[in-house]
């Protein structure tokens, strides 16, 4: 990979154990912030 | 400092790197960040604690983002030189390393040391985290910056989703009670401290999965399909580079930055008071809204400023950038408008226009990488960035200045409801037009700005 190279957008087989792996290293947390924010919603239209 | 692992020649990909495992390692650091904005969690406790009134709870918070802006802005031409591996692992000690000195602080009760911990060291990791990725993600998604731009920094608005669930919990388990009203009425010794402590180690595993997983690309690298000359249909795209030094002597620069504070500063007028916002609107018709109601149009507030994020952004990458800016500041002040002229006669369409207007605040911050990406080339987009982001700093302070001081001017001349807020508004309207008039001033960079290409230093 020294001069223009093009990648294709597919990954690799080989890395898409890595690419799912940190998708969900991210991705948990970040679902689980989400729904918090979901419930709280809700109180705007019980309110 | 940057030698060894960190240094920017050991994160280059190996052949066969994807790129889509770059926008993960931004987000582990873009989340953890975020947390900046939950800091609100912790300021009845220390206030409880440590017998501190509201203004003093919230200085480790104002101190964290004047360093934010502060760091970005001086430390960007070292993050674009150093790399992002580098960046990230100083922005995950600093940012870390606030949090633990903020434990002893609390520990030993020297609230300075909370101060300067997590305001100043982990403000230095806020403004070094911050623009860690952005020109990474710019070099791998030439093709979709707005995109790629508007993942991280979404990431930077759920970050204090995250926290804030996550960080009220932990009090809770450590030992700071609440009322029925959510009022702190006891915080047992150790709790705040241990939760500072529990904080910085859990953000710094979190964060090492960005320091190990980041690369940047192989010069010369680029996307299967994607020819840099196609971009020339967007006329203000260049292939040119224009270094962070000269780039400030544009006036593309600095329409820019006014572009970016008012946009800002329109936002955080809405955003800042929400809460007692739309109770004030709503008070004296058939329908007022109670103080949950309030917490949820807040959250949804939140939900539509991190959608905004990513949707406008990436809306971005097909209608161009200065075009996605007409809208931020065009619709956002007809939307504001609406608001002033509505007033309380219909509360969905005073919700509505406040989510348009919140999504359009959190989207001015995601797209702006891509905007100087357009005009000022990949080259030092990091540095320039940073440099853009003290207009960030002006807007955290301008937006609540206005907002506050003309509710309670209003308040104490004796009025209510929506006229506490309309003169607010008709100024934020004032503002997103020269914003808007600033964004159609952008022109291309004159070429005299220009870095030499090789064959022309040859010449």
């Amino acid at each position: 990979m020294t001069g223009p190279t093009p990648e294709t957008d597919q990954a690799p087989a080989d890395r898409r154990p890595l690419i799912t792996i940190a998708w969900l290293w991210v991705g948990l947390p970040f679902a689980y912030g989400v729904y918090e924010l979901v419930l709280k919603v809700t109180q705007l239209f019980k309110g | 400092m940057a030698r060894g692992f960190l240094d920017r020649s050991r994160s280059i990909a190996p052949a066969g790197w994807s790129r889509w495992l770059v926008p993960p390692a931004a987000l582990s650091v873009h989340l953890a960040i975020g947390q900046a904005y939950a800091w609100s969690v912790f300021k009845p406790p220390l206030e409880k604690y440590l017998s501190l009134s509201g203004a003093q709870s919230a200085l480790p918070f104002q101190l964290g983002i004047v360093m934010l802006g502060l760091s970005a802005a001086l430390f960007g031409t070292r993050v674009e030189r150093n790399g992002p591996r580098w960046a990230m692992f100083v922005s995950l000690c600093c940012f870390c390393g606030g949090f633990l000195v903020a434990a002893l602080g609390v520990l030993t009760k020297q609230y300075w040391l909370v101060v300067l911990g997590y305001g100043g060291l982990g403000g230095i990791g806020l403004g070094i985290g911050y623009i860690s990725p952005v020109s990474t993600l710019i070099k791998w998604f030439p093709d979709r910056p707005g995109m790629a731009t508007g993942i991280a920094i979404m990431g930077f608005g759920g970050g204090a989703l995250i926290a804030t669930p996550w960080s009220t919990a932990m009090l809770d388990a450590f030992g700071v009670t609440y009322n029925s009203t959510g009022v702190v009425t006891g915080v047992e010794d150790g709790a705040i401290a241990l939760a500072f402590l529990v904080h910085g180690l859990a953000y710094a595993v979190f964060m090492t999965m960005g320091v190990l997983l980041v690369r940047v690309p192989a010069d010369g690298w680029r996307p299967a399909g994607y020819n840099p000359a196609n971009d020339k249909a967007h006329v203000l795209i260049t292939t040119a580079n224009v270094s962070a030094k000269n780039a400030v002597r544009t006036p593309q620069f600095w329409c820019l930055w006014v572009v970016l504070c008012f946009n800002v500063t329109a936002g955080i007028g809405i955003l800042e008071k929400a809460a007692p916002m739309i109770g004030d609107f709503f008070r004296q018709t058939p329908t007022p809204v109670t103080a949950s109601a309030a917490a949820g149009f807040v959250a949804l507030l939140s939900l539509a400023n991190m959608l905004g994020r990513i949707v406008w952004s990436s809306t971005s990458d097909l209608i161009g950038r200065k075009n996605i800016y007409r809208l931020y500041l065009g619709l956002g002040a007809i939307l504001y408008l609406i608001i002033a002229l509505v007033g309380n006669d219909a509360k969905i369409v005073f919700i509505l226009c406040a989510m348009m207007i919140l999504s359009f605040y959190g989207a001015g911050f995601a797209t702006i990488p891509a905007y100087l990406k357009d005009l000022f080339g990949t080259y030092q987009v990091g540095a320039i960035h940073g440099r853009l982001l003290t207009a960030w700093s002006v807007a955290g302070v301008l937006g609540p200045l206005i907002v506050n001081a003309i509710a309670d001017a209003q308040k104490s001349a004796g009025k209510s409801g929506p006229a506490l807020y309309t003169t607010s508004i008709y100024i934020m309207i004032g503002l997103l037009v020269i914003g808007f008039v600033a964004n159609e001033l952008v022109r291309p960079v004159n070429a005299k700005f220009h870095e030499k290409t090789a064959a022309e230093v040859a010449r």
